[in-house]
């Protein structure tokens, strides 16, 4: 148990993060395992729709077997971006609930709204810093 | 030279590279995610941008090399690299990013290729300066010290 009383041993946070900088990647994922919670990283988003059984003819199960409780992705990747990401997560019929934080180094006000339109959780800025990872964990929890 | 005088040489050393804007305030918040069960978390998140960033460097020389320069392409490395040096603190490195991008947008090849050179020169300056960081903390750590935690 953490000095900050965030964590929960019993219902540790299953976080998906998808970024395609192995750099960002790897700072998250301390980020959020600081906070007790358990870490699954992906480096694009079709890593990430495998990785939560979408993306096939029918949405697997998978996704919610692996408990994942939040999925936090990187806006800007090649290919598929975080925002289609997003969009994918909230039409699937097995993911649909987990709520999805995007995080981005442009700090644009459109794509913030489109974001949260299209029904993200939170938006985070680039660089993250300790105090987003404690900020959003301590709005999840509460949400309990 | 004893624990003590080792141990204030690598607090100025760092306070020196904070003031002279080679790294910035998230360069403190990788050092404060460092503990006893991830002893060496900074030394493995700059080892891996170096590595990012010397390719990062490679591919942008390659692309202002060609005939017909891919702005969007150059754009796009110097938009990685500019994300990775702000994500571990290399102000400097950033910084030049920063400038470069304007020079893509203006597709102006002659400032691009300037501005790689000093890409590869702060790229290499903060490699060194980070070089010489752990082995100040290795050699405290070595003689049996502990690490001193700098306030901002």
């Amino acid at each position: 148990m953490d000095s900050n009383g965030l964590s929960c041993i019993e219902r540790k946070l299953h976080v998906l993060a998808v970024d395609d900088s192995i750099i960002d990647r790897t700072i998250i994922a301390r980020l959020l395992k600081k906070y007790d919670c358990k870490v699954t990283t992906a480096e694009n988003a079709m890593r990430a729709m495998e990785y939560l059984g979408l993306g096939h003819e029918q949405d697997t199960s998978e996704g919610k077997d692996l408990k994942i409780g939040m999925i936090i992705t990187d806006y800007s990747m090649p290919g598929m971006t975080g925002y289609d990401l997003l969009k994918k997560i909230k039409e699937s019929s097995t993911m649909s609930e987990i709520p999805v934080v995007i995080m981005s180094s442009e700090n644009i006000p459109t794509r913030i709204n489109k974001c949260l339109k299209e029904g993200a959780q939170d938006f985070m800025l680039k660089p993250i810093q300790q105090s987003d990872v404690k900020k959003l964990l301590s709005n999840e929890y509460s949400s309990y | 030279m004893d624990l003590t005088q080792m141990q204030r040489r690598l607090v100025d050393y760092t306070s020196s590279l904070f003031r002279e804007g080679y790294l910035d305030d998230q360069f403190t918040q990788l050092q404060q995610l460092q503990d006893e069960s991830n002893p060496d978390f900074v030394f493995e998140v700059v080892t891996l941008f170096f590595e990012d960033s010397q390719r990062l460097i490679n591919e942008l020389g390659e692309a202002l090399d060609q005939q017909n320069v891919d702005f969007k392409k150059v754009d796009a490395h110097v938009h990685q690299l500019k994300g990775s040096s702000s994500s571990i603190g290399a102000q400097r490195v950033k910084n030049v990013c920063v400038i470069f991008r304007n020079y893509c947008e203006e597709r102006n090849t002659e400032r691009c290729m300037r501005c790689l050179q000093q890409l590869k020169h702060e790229n290499s300056l903060v490699k060194t300066k980070l070089e010489t960081l752990f082995r100040l903390q290795q050699q405290i750590l070595t003689a049996g010290g502990s690490i001193p935690m700098w306030s901002e």
